[in-house]
């Protein structure tokens, strides 16, 4: 992965500025990423207000959480993959062979509980897979994930070929269609306990701590102790988990299985995590970028869609704000010499 | 020649050949000289996608943004020809390569001016060029009969027995064979990718040797926009959506490092070849064609292993470190 997206240019690298003293909590908050995509958030929340009438509805800010909850959920685990230098880009095929295996177990007549467990499995096997490969063979989690991508798709393709799996039980439709309290979705609860307990794994524990210094500098973690690739092979097997968890929502959501299921949602989930502030690179970033950026994509999707905007357009958003979020601060810098 | 015959290109070929004794057992029609050059005609635009693809790679970047760049070009030439029929082809040729070019350029400025890792770029780049097909066509198709006899006729042309499409991919191989082989900015592709470091103190420019890869990836993108849109005689937002995957696939098949800096246009012309064949052959030996998707897949995770095994047997290993730590220098 740093092999192939390092953009290696020695002769433009500065020296690090090392400042002789460290910012407070407070500079340190107000010169944050996370700041200026909050302000973001904020001004496309206005703007959506003041461009369409039906904006500020309950129901429709509510319905709004779905365009993101299951991107988000992945992004998560992938946030933390990313930092520590790998990728998986297979994300949204976990999806689409789950969905296909939970629909299969479904029409053989299993209830509720096995679904979401054949689910579960399902993404946890196929990120082992990914894992297996990656650390146990040394190959480029990049081109192992394409691969994948390929395969776990291509296994949906031959199960189902153009036909779909209908006939969920009535009680699995409670993941993506059920409300907890109000407007407040099943979902969109599960992806704030998720955003709670990801900060914590990242942010509040050893084995995030590990990540981070696995993402800076591999050689130097495996020295220092840290079992470098038991950790990646752990971020795979959380990556194809919250895969699984995502496809339970979407099928749940949808009420129906296609092979093309969730197809092109790895590259959303990609841009979600880069959006939040994590470097591409590895060995920087922050859960709660990651959970801004979602609102950020969320209020935009929703807000464009509301003004009748096509889906392909909003795209292009995404695409120019994927760039835009790197090339600005990069191109301020440059500006100012 | 000892050499050759322990190369990947060797192995690679060895399993082409086995895969065609093996359709040809059952079905002896496949090998005829006649099936196999429409089976190489089929494979072309797979694989002047995929030597742009890797001279990209060769240089440590990624092009994800191919396909997408192919269907805008292929669209707006579809669109000139619908509004001026009369538009001689050559004409049409040259908008598709310097539309290709430009979009290649773009992607090749983000990388090079504003140091942005190149999956970024040419992920955002290909949601974009996307987007634009359906700006610019309001989601519209152009048909067959919107399209010029001229227009839709050029690839199939048969010249010396072979159609132009197939030409092309000859054409576009020895090219950027040549290219690479012969031409300072085609050995700084392999100096830039195999060592930047080293690179840069010889002299060469990591970031404008990036740029004109990528620039020649979209040129050739590009064309391959024309030529797909006549062949298939439509165009439309979503034609060859994914299909940047594929082109991937054939280099990594094709023992092109995604590391950098290790690879040949032989190796590619081979793995191109043998995804060709695998799509070809599916529906003769009444195979269904969604396995196909399944199989390109397992073919890029057992290139990619035997790759890197092969790779590792030399004593690579303590290079590995060095390898692993220079871009990460670069990257501080």
């Amino acid at each position: 992965m740093t092999d192939l997206s390092a953009n290696s240019a020695p002769q433009t690298a500065p020296g690090r500025h090392i400042p002789d003293r460290l910012q407070g909590p407070g500079a340190r908050l107000l010169a944050s990423w996370e700041l200026l995509l909050l302000l973001v958030a904020v001004a496309i929340f206005i703007a959506n207000s003041l461009a369409s009438p039906y904006f500020l509805n309950a129901w429709n800010l509510s319905d709004a959480t779905f365009n993101f909850t299951e991107k988000a959920m992945i992004a998560f685990a992938m946030a933390l993959l990313i930092i520590a230098g790998e990728i998986d880009l297979s994300v949204a095929s976990i999806i689409a062979l789950a969905s296909t295996a939970m629909g299969a177990a479904a029409v053989a007549g299993f209830g509720m509980p096995a679904l979401v467990l054949i689910g579960l499995v399902t993404g946890v096997l196929c990120g082992a897979f990914n894992g297996v490969l990656v650390t146990r063979l040394g190959l480029p989690s990049i081109v192992v994930t394409i691969g994948t991508m390929s395969l776990f798709r291509g296994i949906s393709f031959i199960v189902l070929g153009d036909g779909a799996y209908r006939g969920y039980p009535a009680d699995f439709s409670y993941f993506g269609q059920g409300y907890v309290v109000w407007v407040i979705s099943f979902e969109f609860v599960l992806f704030a306990l998720l955003a709670v307990a990801y900060h914590v794994l990242l942010h509040r524990s050893n084995f995030g701590r590990a990540v981070f210094a696995i993402g800076n500098n591999a050689t130097a973690a495996q020295f220092s102790g840290i079992r470098v690739e038991r950790v990646k092979f752990i971020l795979f097997l959380l990556t194809g988990l919250m895969s699984g968890v995502a496809a339970i929502c979407l099928t749940s959501r949808l009420g129906s299985t296609r092979p093309s299921i969730a197809a092109g949602m790895e590259l959303e989930v990609v841009t979600m995590v880069v959006l939040g502030g994590v470097s591409i690179l590895g060995g920087s970033g922050s859960i709660p970028g990651v959970v801004i950026a979602a609102f950020v994509m969320g209020l935009v999707t929703f807000g464009l869609g509301l003004l009748n905007v096509p889906g392909i357009v909003m795209s292009i958003f995404i695409g120019l704000m994927l760039i835009g979020v790197i090339a600005l601060p990069r191109l301020w810098q440059m500006w100012r010499g | 020649m000892t050499r050759f015959l322990k190369s990947r290109e060797a192995m690679l070929t060895g399993a082409i050949l086995a895969l065609l004794a093996l359709i040809a057992s059952r079905f002896p029609g496949f090998i005829a000289p006649g099936n196999l050059a429409r089976v190489f005609t089929d494979t072309s635009p797979l694989l002047i996608l995929a030597l742009g693809q890797t001279v990209v790679i060769l240089t440590r970047c990624i092009d994800l943004s191919v396909a997408a760049n192919l269907a805008l070009s292929g669209m707006v030439c579809a669109m000139l020809n619908a509004a001026w029929p009369g538009l001689p082809v050559p004409v049409i040729l040259a908008v598709a390569v310097t539309l290709g070019a430009i979009m290649g350029m773009a992607n090749g400025i983000l990388v090079w001016k504003l140091q942005i890792p190149p999956i970024v770029v040419t992920l955002g780049t290909m949601t974009i060029y996307r987007g634009i097909i359906f700006l610019i066509s309001d989601g519209a198709w152009v048909n067959a009969h919107e399209m010029s006899a001229a227009f839709t006729g050029f690839p199939r042309a048969s010249l010396l027995g072979l159609p132009v499409l197939a030409w092309m991919g000859i054409l576009a191989t020895a090219g950027v064979a040549l290219m690479i082989a012969r031409t300072p900015l085609g050995r700084a592709f392999y100096a830039v990718g195999g060592n930047p470091h080293a690179a840069v103190y010889t002299g060469l420019s990591v970031g404008r040797t990036q740029f004109w890869a990528f620039t020649l990836s979209g040129a050739l993108a590009g064309l391959t926009g024309y030529l797909w849109v006549a062949r298939y005689a439509v165009a439309y937002v979503d034609i060859a959506a994914g299909f940047e995957l594929e082109v991937v696939a054939a280099c990594v098949i094709g023992g092109i490092s995604i590391a950098g800096g290790a690879g040949t246009i032989l190796g590619t012309l081979l793995g191109a070849l043998f995804l060709g064949i695998v799509k070809n052959a599916l529906p003769v030996v009444d195979v269904s064609p969604f396995w196909q998707m399944a199989i390109s897949g397992s073919a890029i995770i057992v290139a990619v292993t035997l790759n890197t095994r092969s790779a590792r047997t030399k004593g690579r290993i303590i290079l590995r470190s060095a390898e692993h730590r220079a871009p990460e220098g670069a990257a501080a």
